[in-house]
């Protein structure tokens, strides 16, 4: 990997004291020169000392900001700090750091201004519950009518990102970032969108925030805001 | 309209009215957020003590009872009034939701300058 690019890895948490240190090991042990934030959304439990003992950055933002609003700091945290490549791991363990190495790399060599680690790229035998298949189907076929490429994991957070890409949501895009929502935002600003076949586990340890009747709402917050997306002026990007 | 009617409907607007300017004498309630508070007890005031213009716009309207009339026309302004504070609230959050990134950017570099600090002083 290039050693001239300053990556940063961010890690969303919420109560993952069970996952949190092992998480961080794996990020250092795949990608050692990675500096890695840690964005909690006030936990209860004892993830923001781990993380702090593990020696990395740790951003705590409010609960209510929700995964969106945590992404978005980490967007505004690369911006202000000057990174160039910003990659995401879920704080559940479900994202294995074996495969960012892979993601980075992808970015660094200009394979795509974003590089979405996919579970359905192949047939990865991971098996997600009804709703959350459910779901995923329809996004996938929403999102590859829309971006006209085909998008078979629009959920996935596992993504690597450029540095025009880290400036777009930081500062150009007045948005409330989703990952279905930022699918169709990138393809309209222009940049490019790779999927890589990645494998996924199941959560290490400890309890899932996905709810059946969140997953409802989230849907039809997913469809209520691609359908006013398409709406929308495209948004704009300076570079 | 019956007299008790139209008496309910200006007494009821009249002590609307008072209400709100007294909350924006008093700055609990800001001006540019009074202006639906304020417009919708002055057009019942004036509908209710109008009555030629009352019965003209129930006519136009298709409805045979003017009071109901008077009913849809608050209503329909109360409906316009919330819409109005949903964007409120929508901006507020927004503009809330930058500002707790923000903290949480700053007090990070915030720490990370007292650490340098404490390690500089021992």
């Amino acid at each position: 990997m290039d050693v001239g690019n300053k990556v940063l890895v961010m890690i969303l948490t919420y109560n993952e004291e069970e996952n949190i240190s092992r998480v961080i090991g794996g990020v250092k042990k795949h990608v050692p020169l990675a500096d890695i934030v840690v964005i909690d959304g006030e936990s209860r439990d004892s993830t923001v000392e781990q993380a702090r003992q593990c020696g990395v950055f740790v951003l705590e933002v409010p609960h209510r900001l929700g995964i969106g609003g945590g992404v978005e700091t980490g967007y505004k945290f690369a911006e202000e700090m000057g990174y160039d490549i910003l990659a995401r791991v879920d704080g559940d363990g479900q994202h294995n750091p074996e495969a960012l190495p892979k993601l980075i790399k992808s970015v660094i060599d200009g394979r795509a201004d974003v590089v979405i680690g996919s579970r359905y790229a192949q047939a990865t035998g991971y098996r997600a519950s009804l709703s959350r298949a459910v779901g995923i189907k329809l996004f996938s076929l929403l999102l590859s009518a829309l971006s006209h490429q085909k998008i078979t994991d629009p959920t996935s957070g596992f993504q690597a990102v450029n540095r025009d890409v880290i400036r777009f949501f930081a500062v150009d895009c007045h948005c409330n970032w989703s990952e279905v929502e930022a699918i169709v935002l990138l393809h309209q600003a222009g940049f490019s969108i790779h999927e890589l076949p990645v494998i996924m586990n199941e959560r290490l340890r400890g309890e899932s925030s996905f709810k059946l009747g969140r997953a409802f709402f989230y849907m039809f917050k997913g469809l209520l805001s691609l359908f006013v997306g398409c709406l929308r002026e495209s948004p704009r990007r300076r570079c | 309209m019956l007299l008790r009617a139209k008496v309910i409907a200006i007494f009821g607007s009249l002590g609307l009215l008072v209400i709100v300017l007294e909350l924006v004498r008093k700055r609990r309630l800001k001006e540019e957020y009074s202006i639906f508070w304020l417009v919708m007890p002055i057009a019942i005031l004036v509908l209710a003590s109008w009555e030629n213009l009352l019965n003209t716009l129930t006519s136009l309207m298709g409805i045979s009872y003017p009071p109901s009339a008077l009913f849809l026309i608050g209503f329909g302004f109360t409906l316009l009034a919330f819409l109005h504070l949903s964007v409120i609230v929508s901006e507020l959050s927004t503009e809330n939701k930058h500002l707790a990134q923000q903290v949480a950017i700053l007090r990070w570099r915030l720490e990370r300058l007292e650490n340098v600090d404490r390690g500089n002083g021992s």
